[in-house]
């Protein structure tokens, strides 16, 4: 066995032991969806507009909710020297990490938040669209995240700051995750949106790895 | 001997500075004195923007230099994740705040300027929202490498964060741009557009030249704070 | 024939040297036991063995060749034992120890034995979470022995460890050495195992004002 399958089974596992976590995320998602259209009314054209953006920043922040947690646990009980001092590349790790967090997160959402898109009045070529968008974006989101939880493993104030640094950086993939669901709806693009939203996939998936693993390694230092 | 060479280093800033700062203040002073002038009192009122136009003076150096700070922050970043230079870490930690006051100070004096231009203190105009984000890219520096209470370990992960940024910079702005001209046509006028009239570019250049010299300034002299404060803890912790 | 040679190695954290210009060398079958007081950088020492932390001054050679060449080789070679125990408490014994093994990208065929070694066969399939202290310690033991390396780090081994489970280690370790490898350690009490040396970390403030300007 590969040591990136070895921990993808092993992250993978443990979240399969404790699946309240995962559900306590998706828990979030839903109720928070569902809090917009209470604040704003039930006006059915307006919600149908603004249903995009607002599924996709409920979605940014599930997912960066249960981020924390990603390398923390590792760093608190010394699991991270053993990652640190595996004999293959820590960016192979970080990888594995930020694949586990969006098979437990990322696809969950995909796949929850065309439901919650039934809500709001979304077309069903937007729930389509909805759905795979947040199926290509997502991994960018918790590869970011993942940088930021990270970045910010034994800071005071870890939570609220991971969100402080990872919100700036997602801007460009909520942009075109919730541009594709909209063009859908005012016609043509989608197909625009949708390769840029993966062109900024394979971006952070470029990149990333190697500033999320430059960031462990001074955290174990 | 390697440690003794590294350690070096700010000493060697801090001799430097106090040789320089004196001259760059009166410097700085001067031209910042000239540019008022021009831009307050020598330049014309837009036929179109009033006198409104004078805060342009302040408004479009500030964004230049924002931009320029964290370009700085970046390349002090790589000098401290590739060569380990200590005076970086310093200087990084001196500059975000600086940069962060410039980023704020081109928001401000944009909703001053919008205000009268567009009827509103905020429009989601491209430039300015990317500012905005430049300005929340500061805040999670500046949060990042006080968060730690080792304050090398806040410096590296600031530094990481920085580089981060840096990259990720032009796709924001490709992306609010984008994002920009769909939701909005592109009638509203650009703040600092590339039609600028020459006799508005003198001043705009002098200012720019005086807001640069101060920014300098405020860098060189946070950063000697921040080598007096590091080795207050030193010292502290050596007891 | 020294295996493990080190030659002025310094740290430094926060800008002011936790130890400097530290020589030794470690031969087959010899384990090295770091002495000294709180703070006097025995942990340090380890973590920049291990490279975890680097060194800013000195070189470390593993049979000639510097460690910092080939990192993943030299990864390959030591085993670690942290003060931490690196055990995750939603996983059993068995899985946390196997785990361990595969993220090493090694098979899992040293596991039943080192379980034995430290009398775990019973606990094997307990979630570490439901463990005592020294349950998980002897657990933590465990990984390091199905490690197979030749060089072992650990950081305060005897740790919450009783007396029997104390004799397990050395057991565990003399088998190590008596099979031609090698042992670092940090620790307060001492190990008493055949070719123990000991370095003692001097905690005093080295000499010289090097952080205040002249």
């Amino acid at each position: 066995m590969s040591g990136f399958t070895a921990l993808l089974a092993r992250d993978l596992r443990l979240v399969w032991r404790r699946p309240g976590d995962v559900m306590v995320v998706l828990a979030f998602f839903v109720v928070a969806t569902v809090l917009f259209p209470l604040g704003i009314g039930p006006e059915t054209n307006l919600l149908a507009r603004i249903a995009a953006g607002i599924l996709w920043c409920a979605a940014l922040f599930a997912a960066l909710l249960s981020l924390d947690r990603l390398f923390a646990a590792d760093y608190e009980d010394g699991a991270l020297d053993l990652l640190l001092l595996a004999p293959w590349p820590l960016e192979l790790a970080a990888l594995a990490k930020c694949l586990a967090h969006w098979i437990v997160t990322g696809l969950p959402l995909a796949v929850l938040a065309p439901f919650m898109g039934l809500l709001f009045g979304l077309s069903g070529e937007g729930l389509a669209a909805l759905g795979l968008t947040l199926l290509v974006g997502t991994p960018a989101l918790s590869l970011i995240g993942g940088l930021a939880a990270a970045l910010t493993l034994g800071a005071r104030r870890g939570g609220a700051l991971l969100a402080l640094l990872a919100l700036p950086l997602c801007v460009p993939t909520l942009i075109f995750g919730a541009g594709a669901v909209e063009a859908v709806a005012t016609g043509g693009g989608f197909l625009t949106h949708l390769a840029i939203l993966g062109a900024l996939a394979l971006l952070s998936l470029a990149t990333l790895p190697w500033a999320i693993a430059a960031a462990l390694r001074q955290a174990g230092e | 001997m390697a440690s003794l060479h590294v350690l070096a280093n700010p000493a060697r800033f801090r001799r430097f500075s106090q040789k320089v700062l004196p001259v760059l203040s009166g410097a700085t002073a001067l031209v910042l004195a000239v540019g008022l002038y021009l831009a307050l009192v020598e330049s014309p009122p837009d036929y179109q923007q009033g006198e409104t136009v004078r805060i342009m003076f302040i408004h479009v150096p500030s964004a230049w230099l924002a931009m320029a700070g964290y370009a700085l922050l970046a390349g002090l970043g790589a000098a401290l994740l590739v060569w380990r230079h200590p005076l970086a870490a310093l200087m990084a930690r001196a500059a975000a705040p600086v940069g962060a006051v410039f980023a704020a100070v081109c928001l401000l004096t944009g909703s001053l300027w919008g205000r009268p231009m567009w009827g509103t203190y905020w429009v989601w105009d491209a430039r300015l929202t990317s500012m905005l984000l430049l300005f929340f890219l500061y805040l999670g520096h500046i949060a990042l490498s006080r968060a730690y209470d080792d304050a090398e370990r806040g410096d590296r992960a600031a530094a990481i964060l920085a580089l981060v940024g840096v990259i990720n910079l032009p796709v924001i702005k490709f992306s609010v741009d984008w994002w920009n001209t769909l939701h909005q046509p592109a009638s509203v006028m650009k703040l600092g557009g590339p039609s600028i009239h020459p006799a508005i570019l003198t001043p705009l250049m002098v200012m720019a030249a005086a807001l640069l010299l101060l920014f300098v300034v405020l860098v060189m002299v946070r950063t000697e704070t921040e080598i007096d404060r590091r080795r207050l803890d030193a010292a502290e912790r050596a007891q | 024939m020294t295996d493990l040679e080190v030659t002025g190695l310094g740290c430094r954290r926060g800008g002011r040297p936790v130890f400097r210009d530290l020589s030794f060398s470690l031969a087959k079958g010899e384990l090295l036991a770091l002495t000294g007081r709180n703070g006097s950088g025995k942990t340090t020492l380890l973590r920049a063995l291990a490279l975890l932390v680097p060194a800013d001054a000195g070189a470390i050679h593993w049979q000639g060749a510097d460690v910092a060449a080939d990192r993943e080789a030299w990864r390959r070679r030591i085993a670690w034992l942290g003060h931490l125990d690196g055990l995750k408490g939603d996983l059993t014994v068995r899985e946390n120890v196997a785990t361990a093994c595969h993220l090493r990208e090694e098979g899992t065929e040293r596991v039943d034995a080192a379980l034995a070694a430290f009398e775990l066969g019973p606990l094997a399939s307990r979630s570490v979470r439901t463990l005592s202290a020294g349950q998980r310690r002897r657990a933590a033991l465990a990984r390091v022995v199905a490690a197979g390396a030749r060089l072992w780090l650990l950081d305060e081994p005897l740790n919450a460890l009783d007396a029997p489970s104390q004799a397990a280690l050395r057991a565990a370790l003399g088998q190590h050495l008596a099979t031609g490898g090698l042992a670092i350690a940090a620790t307060h009490a001492p190990i008493d195992v055949p070719n123990a040396r000991t370095l003692l970390m001097d905690s005093s403030p080295p000499p010289g004002g090097e952080e205040h300007e002249p």
